[in-house]
């Protein structure tokens, strides 16, 4: 197993009245070049999750552990190293005051020691032009741009290549594409799927799409109140259809439903 | 204004236009407003007068200042990170407690360096009047510090500085440890405070505990109307704008002090009052531009 999540609980404002158990036990395993769709309603848990292998807090209870390392201590920064990440504001990937090239260059140094060498490198600029390229939106020919110039999209396009420029072990992508209009959304997709593929890369994508999420990837999850409550792999994921998920979401509505009325009798 | 108003506005300019650099570094670059400036412009005096005095040389001296005002600088950043301070009140703490250390060291308020060496004494030595070998000398220093930041600033770790202004959650996530980026960046800025401090001190040939009232204020102002008047494409244009910028702003205060409105005169007292309202003018500017040439 490359990455285990063990008995992860969370708790957001402990002991007041605001409590919130945000994980509740969540365990999870993830195999090498596993591409994991995560859905889930609003507060189910799904960023937290995602934030919580980051290392943006630590557990209340529970080890996470990488490639046989305990990494359950590691702070955001040091797990930066294995980690890629794609945020669902188009804004939060990139530094808006310094140029595409610039930006790509902080990403080609994820986890490595920056010291007082050049910090956009001529050599650099062959694969940041190759990586663009791909791209297909002319940004290669935009080097010097202040990304604060770029579109919501190509802000995103260029912070999935930066998260990627640097082959990372995990991804991790939370709604990437929500905040963005459809068609620029797709073509964000694809551009993930492309380079899912192209790098084997093992992956975690929260979406609230149930199409892209019956679509992609080789395993769902349906998280619900902080526990994963469905998690379906290979064959049976493929032959999975939009009904058996809003069934399923319906049933726990109606168990919500229940309880509430419960509380009210 | 006359011609020996202008040269002083200058030399000050230059001389100040290295604290400004500093201010540059953390209003603009890292995005941390930073009080500590007021109290490590006259740390840097402080210690390199009493550093002088006792017999150490006035070159050497500049980097004990320097030295002094980098430790001051990362005991903010500290504060401010592992003790999770706001940055504002991070910085006056320090800038307080600076009060009190600057008097230590000086063991009173003021240190004079009369009859002291200084490193103005060599030029001065080929024949050259004093207020043009300081304006030589500055300018000369001004300029290497001007190119080191814009040097800096793009290296690796300048760029990463940068980034830790812009969008901290972003570089955090390309594995930087921020806490470290601030401390040292709060650091380097207020070693450049501190040798302006130390550099004034042998100019004008005392160090005084009172010395740095208003450099925060001051720095801004210089820094703004740099950017109002050079604009602020580009780490080297913005860096070259903030010394220019100091400059602007002694002639702008040594023209509002000369200025006599039938028997009205300013006094310097009343610099702090010119200040903001130069300060609030060079930040309306560009809205008041766009109003009325758009
Ligand atoms: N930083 C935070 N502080 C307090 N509560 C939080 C924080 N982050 C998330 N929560 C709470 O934890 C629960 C799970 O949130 P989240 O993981 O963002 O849900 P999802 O991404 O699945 O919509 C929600 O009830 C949310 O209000
Ligand atoms: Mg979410």
């Amino acid at each position: 197993m490359m990455l285990s999540l063990k008995n992860i609980v969370k708790y957001f404002h402990r002991g007041s009245v605001n409590e919130v158990l945000a994980l509740q036990n969540v365990c999870l395993d993830v195999r090498r070049g596993d591409f994991i769709c995560i859905i889930g309603s609003n507060g189910a848990g799904k960023s937290t999750l995602l934030n919580g292998l980051a290392g943006c807090f630590f557990p209340d209870q529970g080890t996470i552990v990488l490639d046989e390392r305990d990494i359950t201590g590691w702070p955001e920064y040091k797990r930066a190293k294995f980690i890629g990440r794609v945020f669902q504001d188009p804004l939060l990937g990139t530094c808006a005051t310094m140029s595409i090239e610039q930006n790509l260059a902080l990403a080609l140094r994820r986890g490595r020691f920056r010291g007082l060498s050049a910090g956009v490198r001529r050599l650099d600029r062959d694969l940041f032009r190759e990586k663009l390229r791909m791209l297909d939106l002319g940004l290669e020919d935009r080097f010097q741009d202040a990304v604060g110039l770029l579109s919501g999209g190509q802000r995103q396009a260029l912070t999935m290549v930066m998260a990627t420029l640097v082959r990372p072990d995990i991804l991790l992508l939370d709604e990437h594409t929500a905040a963005l209009d459809p068609k620029t959304g797709r073509q964000i997709l694809d551009l993930t799927e492309r380079l899912v593929e192209g790098m084997e890369l093992t992956t975690l994508m929260v979406t609230h799409n149930m199409h892209q999420a019956l679509r992609m990837g080789n395993r769902l999850i349906m998280m619900h109140r902080g526990e994963i409550i469905l998690d379906i792999t290979g064959e049976e994921k493929s032959r999975l259809q939009v009904d058996d998920l809003l069934a399923r979401f319906y049933s726990l509505k109606q168990d919500a439903f229940a309880s509430d009325k419960m509380l009210l009798v | 204004m006359t011609w020996y108003a202008f040269l002083g506005a200058v030399e000050q300019g230059l001389v100040y236009g290295i604290m400004v650099l500093g201010v540059y570094l953390t209003f603009r670059v890292l995005s941390f407003p930073d009080l500590t400036v007021d109290g490590s412009l006259p740390l840097g005096a402080a210690v390199c007068a009493v550093a002088i005095t006792s017999g150490i040389d006035p070159f050497l001296s500049l980097f004990l200042a320097m030295f002094a005002g980098f430790f001051a600088g990362m005991v903010t950043g500290f504060l401010n990170t592992k003790l999770g301070i706001l940055h504002l009140l991070a910085s006056i703490l320090t800038m307080i407690a600076l009060y009190s250390i600057n008097i230590r060291v000086m063991n009173g308020p003021n240190v004079s360096l009369l009859g002291q060496d200084s490193i103005l004494d060599p030029l001065i030595g080929f024949g050259l009047p004093g207020y043009l070998s300081s304006i030589i000398l500055f300018s000369i220093i001004g300029a290497a510090i001007v190119v080191f930041l814009i040097w800096f600033l793009h290296t690796e770790f300048g760029q990463t500085m940068l980034a830790t202004g812009d969008n901290p959650r972003m570089i955090t996530s390309q594995g930087v440890n921020t806490h470290s980026v601030i401390i040292l960046g709060v650091g380097l800025s207020n070693a450049m405070v501190a040798f302006s401090g130390a550099l004034i001190a042998q100019n004008q040939g005392a160090a005084d505990v009172n010395m740095g009232v208003g450099t925060i204020v001051a720095g801004l102002a210089s820094v703004i109307v740099g950017e109002t008047i050079f604009g602020r494409g580009g780490i080297m244009r913005a860096v070259i704008a903030a010394l220019l910028g100091s400059i602007l702003y002694r002639l702008a205060i040594a023209m509002a002090l000369g200025m006599n409105l039938g028997g009205f005169t300013f006094t310097p007292s009343d610099l702090n009052l010119i200040t903001a309202v130069l300060v609030v003018l060079a930040l309306t500017a560009p809205k008041i531009k766009a109003r009325f040439f758009s």
